[in-house]
């Protein structure tokens, strides 16, 4: 039998014997990136088709979730830097080739992009809250701020678009661009990771949304959406199996290795066919609860970054 | 002007000398190293092979770690050796997921440290203190652009490899089998 063992002398933490760098704020940042990016572009191109009235969720109510998410998000990316005090940094020079920088102009943009969209729709959808609050009384500007801000919401959504889709693509390249990790090593991840994040986007409208007609429409949308996940997942699993020899070990790891039961379990199986079976029966008419699939997407969204974030840092070459 | 590193596996007895010689001369926090030994036993028995290396940052021509940092900290000075400006550095760890070699580490005080070829001495005309050091004298340093220097003479006549060259990084580090 062949066989080949090393001893290293190397003692640094985090690296041997298996690289852990990146931790939770990663994975939980890729998935309110993507969750963020979906539910900006559907409110950003419904605004722009001129339904907002028929479907307010998406365009109005659901854009409260896009600011949070991201502010959580960038809390979360800042909170994994170890020299957290030259953040800054990252804004004294744009690297065309570094994934990581394009991520970080593009979330200064959208970040306050999106704080404007929910602004816009603030005393519109969430009246309730401030009549109690009553900030536009106590604070004059905003009335004033407010009428300047719905009359460029047009300009807002034509900016949202592209914007949200390079944010949604960027938290699959972030992993993709390592060549290092075979694993993450695939063109495919950009698309998946922006699929994935439409989704969970199209997920949490129909958690939000109280009409039926627009319950329906995002419940298609999301139909849609999950079956392009499945089989971009299955392209990337083709792709390993036709990869090379770390390929080969990095598949492993999601097909008959440790993650196997979080990735075809949790991920494939609850969080994108039972979803999917789920809404299918409630278009064809039947009553089914819409919170559950709807769910079963955000939760197995969530689960799918950290299975990706910490399974492929299981993987490297060997030499 | 092209620095490249050139360890003799086969003088290479593993001794971690110069592990303790960039540790000392870098003032490398302890629980850490820029260098280190691997010692790996392939074949099946009776027939087995045992190599031993001084492994480091590779100072790569195509420096993944180079390409990957979003504020530009890591980058290439002249002799192709790769540096890492501490206070440029934000600690994403990005270069430490796009090094094939896992050569890079967060130093306690938050930037990300590695090899440098020991450059402040590089300047001084001193070889790197790990070199400098090696009781087998296994390990040589120089100009590869130099056809005359002793590393281009030794990867001209001795059979050499470098580690994961799959992984397309162009590594300057070679190792002499």
């Amino acid at each position: 039998m062949q066989e080949e063992l090393f001893t290293s002398g190397r003692h640094i933490p985090h690296i041997d014997p298996s690289l852990e760098i990146w931790h939770w704020p990663i994975a939980l940042y890729l998935f309110l990136g993507g969750l963020a990016a979906g539910i900006l572009f559907f409110a950003a191109l419904f605004y722009v088709l001129g339904k907002d009235r028929e479907y307010p969720a998406a365009v109005k109510i659901t854009s409260i979730i896009a600011p949070i998410a991201l502010s959580i998000g960038l809390l979360a990316l800042v909170y994994d830097l170890t020299h957290p005090l030259y953040t800054w940094q990252l804004y004294t020079t744009f690297r065309i080739e570094s994934p990581m920088s394009w991520g970080a102009w593009v979330l200064l943009i959208t970040t306050p992009l999106s704080f404007l969209w929910a602004f816009s729709y603030y005393r519109e959808s969430f009246g309730k809250i401030e009549t109690k609050l009553k900030l536009f009384k106590r604070f004059k500007f905003l009335n004033t701020f407010e009428t300047f801000v719905i009359k460029n919401r047009k300009n807002i959504a034509y900016a949202l678009i592209p914007l949200s889709l390079v944010l949604g693509v960027y938290t699959g390249i972030l992993l993709s661009a390592f060549n290092a990790r075979p694993l993450w090593n695939n063109a495919i991840l950009g698309p998946l990771f922006l699929t994935s994040g439409l989704s969970t986007g199209a997920a949490a409208i129909i958690l939000l949304s109280k009409s039926v007609t627009e319950r329906h429409l995002f419940g298609k949308i999301d139909l849609g959406l999950i079956i392009v996940e499945l089989a971009l997942i299955v392209h990337m699993i083709m792709g390993y199996y036709a990869g090379s020899q770390v390929q080969l070990e990095a598949m492993e790891l999601l097909v008959g290795g440790d993650f196997t039961l979080m990735f075809f379990g949790f991920v494939v199986l609850l969080g994108l066919l039972v979803p999917a079976i789920l809404e299918l029966i409630e278009l064809i008419g039947y009553k089914v609860p819409v919170i559950v699939p709807a769910l079963l997407v955000i939760i197995g969204g969530l689960i799918f970054r950290f299975v990706m974030v910490e399974a492929g840092q299981l993987t490297r070459y060997l030499y | 002007m092209r620095y490249a590193m050139v360890i003799d596996t086969l003088k290479c007895v593993g001794c971690s000398d110069c592990v303790v010689a960039c540790q000392t001369e870098n003032n490398v926090p302890h629980g850490y190293c820029r260098d280190w030994i691997t010692e790996s036993v392939s074949g099946s028995y009776p027939n087995v092979e045992l190599e031993l290396k001084s492994e480091r940052c590779n100072h790569c021509d195509n420096a993944p770690c180079v390409r990957c940092c979003p504020t530009g900290a890591s980058h290439i000075v002249e002799g192709g050796v790769v540096l890492v400006t501490a206070n440029e550095c934000i600690g994403c760890g990005a270069c430490i997921e796009s090094c094939p070699y896992d050569a890079r580490y967060q130093h306690p005080d938050g930037y990300v440290d590695k090899c440098t070829f020991c450059h402040h001495r590089l300047e001084k005309g001193q070889l790197p203190a790990c070199v400098s050091v090696c009781p087998t004298k296994c390990m040589y340093f120089g100009d590869l652009d130099n056809p005359n220097s002793e590393v281009s003479q030794l990867l001209k006549n001795r059979k050499y490899k470098t580690l994961a060259p799959e992984a397309g990084t162009n590594p300057h580090v070679f190792y002499l089998i």
